[in-house]
């Protein structure tokens, strides 16, 4: 069969089947002219964004050194850290899959490129490009094995975030006799690395990480990329629900391969960072940050169920988790309690941001 | 989309794919020239081979070691590579198994009960849970060594020996060098929620240190998020003039989140790895507090040779402590050798 494109100015997502029999009479919904007010109303990220304007305007009273221009830039690179990968997280929770080996998977990259450059005396760049195949290998695995056993992506995940925590102990034992990678700071191709993944630009007097430039790129093409292509269009398709989707011609494997792909991708630039912040890279590290990342999705506005969502609310909900995380140590609250603390304003975050959500539609 | 066109779509993509692939490899290519600085070459030149061998002509006894370490601890490692050192020269065969979850750690000693092990090694982080099968270990015979944490309980438990750092002392120690170095005002970063030793070591300072303690809660396995948690907590208070990091791999981040901050305040550590030990030479680290995680694995494997060769004993009831011993500067040179080789 051949789907015909439809020329419909907002990208509505492709599942829902082209109906037959037009009624003359009535017009097109899909045509309908509707107020910028009313169109923002209905964006998954307007929650988000209110919660994220509350918890700010909250810490601004909460801790007199919030304001300051150095604090808002600790917050902002505490947030690109976990926004990097919850943009392309977003994009796979949009396509209705979760992936859990996320935060080891940040891991793995860095500690790939560590271990490849110090084992091989190479230039560090040929260790950062093989991590990059390796990390997308990672991603291609997940994506592959999930459109050909049709099992649920959270055991696929599972399995590969166990086997990837393994990994990552065993192999670094294995190559460099400690639990933790050799430092390679003083390997060639080391300097220009770091100012790629880890530098620190100077706006003003302020010193801003390029992880949070990174972080905005990111946000940029995964919202291009939703909104403005035809990928995007399939991405929606395939989360709202395969088998239309599949049925009106949307390539739902490679859809799917490609979000995992994605992810990949967002791990390797996290996992650069990483190593060339720090140099050494400890084997353990990255367990329990998948959860963050998902999280960041979901107080931006993704259904867990998949087919709704938005890369800007994803970044917003990663910058609600900063503001939070970073926001309780400069109020000074007692620190036992941190989690506690941290739980509760993220539920309150979330609150908000779904009982926004439901206003703005009901009236919509 | 018809299914030829869907074919062609399939081989384009193929095709995109391996042209990415092929691009990415022809941009690595030229830069695959080796790097002259570094590396694994400078390793090698650096290192003779060491080896070793059994030096003893008892029997293949079997001594087991479950420790309360989480995955890829840096800390374990070394008292691990010690215990094996020791287990080479003694002939003994090592057995290591680890879990940072209490309950399983205790099934973990379990089941080296049910080996019938010749000798066994556990650390008592949270002793309680290890209670029950310590008593079976005693039961059948087994003797055993507490070592690195539990050296109240260790007797009670009806251990040989306990080996390891008293945690308080360790604090108290860190607490009286701050008042030598004219501090007033610490942070003790702590890296893992609920750990007691972490939170003795805290209170040690609190008690000698003549000036004011604050704790913070970081995620351990997060570093990125310590670094700015430790930047916050910088900022929010400028008078703070020292960071005490409980785990070595902390120490070279709290510097960076120092700089960060813009603050003076100086960097000590608990522990040692070569980042630390680079640290406290080129002055960005004041001084590293060691508790010598080979010589508790070390001593642990050989007091149980000694024990069944010779029915030796160590310590006379009390705890054999491996630390704190308070490094500075001065101490950097001599300990780089061993810090790059995994045993200090």
């Amino acid at each position: 069969m051949t789907a015909t494109p439809t020329p419909t100015p907002t990208p509505e997502p492709a599942g829902t089947a082209p109906s037959e029999a037009p009624e003359k009479d009535r017009t097109d919904e899909r045509l309908v002219h509707r107020s910028l007010l009313s169109r923002l109303m209905g964006r998954p990220e307007l929650g988000a964004v209110v919660g994220a304007v509350a918890v700010f305007v909250f810490f601004s009273f909460a801790a007199e050194s919030f304001l300051r221009a150095s604090s808002l830039s600790t917050v902002l690179y505490a947030s690109s850290t976990i926004g990097i990968m919850a943009v392309p997280v977003a994009l796979l929770m949009i396509g209705g899959e979760f992936d859990l080996s996320t935060g080891v998977m940040v891991t793995s990259s860095s500690l790939i490129s560590s271990m490849f450059s110090y084992q091989m005396t190479a230039n560090v760049w040929v260790g950062v490009g093989v991590s990059l195949l390796l990390t997308l290998g990672i991603g291609f695995f997940n994506g592959y094995l999930l459109v050909r056993t049709k099992l649920p992506s959270f055991i696929i995940t599972l399995g590969t975030f166990l086997m990837l925590t393994g990994l990552n102990l065993g192999l670094t034992k294995l190559i460099s006799g400690t639990v933790s990678t050799k430092g390679i700071g003083d390997m060639e191709g080391f300097a220009s690395a770091q100012a790629l993944f880890a530098s620190e630009l100077s706006v003003g007097s302020v010193q801003i990480q390029v992880t949070v430039v990174w972080w905005l790129a990111l946000v940029a093409v995964a919202t291009w990329i939703l909104l403005r292509t035809r990928a995007g269009n399939w991405i929606f398709a395939v989360g709202g629900g395969q088998d239309t989707a599949r049925a009106v011609g949307v390539p739902v494997a490679r859809t799917k391969i490609c979000l995992y792909l994605g992810v990949a991708l967002g791990a390797w630039i996290s996992g650069q960072h990483l190593l060339f912040n720090y140099d050494v890279v400890q084997s353990g590290e990255g367990v329990g940050n998948e959860l963050i990342y998902i999280a960041a999705a979901v107080i931006g506005g993704c259904l867990l169920t998949g087919g709704y969502g938005s890369a800007v609310g994803a970044a917003v909900g990663a910058l609600i988790f900063g503001m939070t995380s970073k926001g309780i140590v400069y109020a000074q609250w007692e620190p036992d309690w941190f989690k506690f603390f941290l739980g509760a304003m993220l539920l309150i975050a979330t609150l908000l941001n779904a009982y926004i959500r439901k206003r703005a539609e009901a009236n919509r | 989309m018809s299914r030829l066109e869907r074919f062609r779509g399939k081989r384009a993509g193929a095709r995109a794919g391996r042209a990415a692939v092929a691009g990415l490899l022809a941009a690595a290519i030229p830069l695959a020239g080796c790097s002259s600085t570094g590396g694994k070459r400078a390793e090698e030149e650096r290192n003779a081979a060491v080896g070793g061998e059994a030096a003893v002509g008892t029997p293949r006894w079997k001594i087991a070691m479950v420790s309360h370490s989480g995955e890829g601890d840096t800390f374990w490692d070394i008292v691990q590579s010690g215990a094996e050192d020791a287990a080479r020269k003694d002939n003994i065969e090592f057995l290591y198994s680890h879990d940072d979850e209490a309950g399983r750690q205790a099934q973990l000693v379990q089941s080296a009960v049910d080996k019938k092990v010749d000798g066994l090694i556990v650390s008592l982080a949270k002793p309680d849970a290890m209670k029950g099968v310590l008593k079976k270990a005693a039961k059948a015979g087994i003797p055993v060594v507490t070592v690195n944490s539990g050296q109240d309980e260790s007797r009670k438990f009806g251990a040989l020996a306990h080996i390891g750092q008293d945690e308080v002392l360790a604090g108290e120690a860190v607490g009286r060098e701050l008042n030598d170095r004219g501090r007033k005002k610490a942070v003790c970063v702590l890296h893992e929620q609920g750990n007691v030793g972490h939170e003795e070591r805290c209170r040690g300072i609190r008690e000698t240190f003549d000036g004011k303690v604050r704790n913070l809660h970081v995620d351990g396995t997060n570093m990125p998020s310590v670094e700015s948690s430790l930047e916050a907590e910088l900022q929010s208070d400028g008078g703070i003039d020292s960071v005490v990091t409980l785990g070595a791999p902390f120490a070279p981040t709290a510097v960076k989140a120092a700089e960060g901050a813009g603050s003076k305040a100086e960097i000590d550590t608990f522990d040692l790895n070569d980042q630390v030990v680079t640290g406290l030479k080129d002055g960005s680290l004041g001084f590293a507090v060691d508790q010598q995680p080979y010589l508790q694995g070390y001593e642990a494997v050989d007091l149980l040779w000694l024990h069944r060769y010779n029915a030796d004993m160590l310590g006379g009831g009390k705890p054999v402590l491996t630390g704190p011993q308070i490094l500075t500067k001065k101490d950097a040179p001599t300990l780089q050798k061993y810090t790059k080789r995994g045993t200090r």
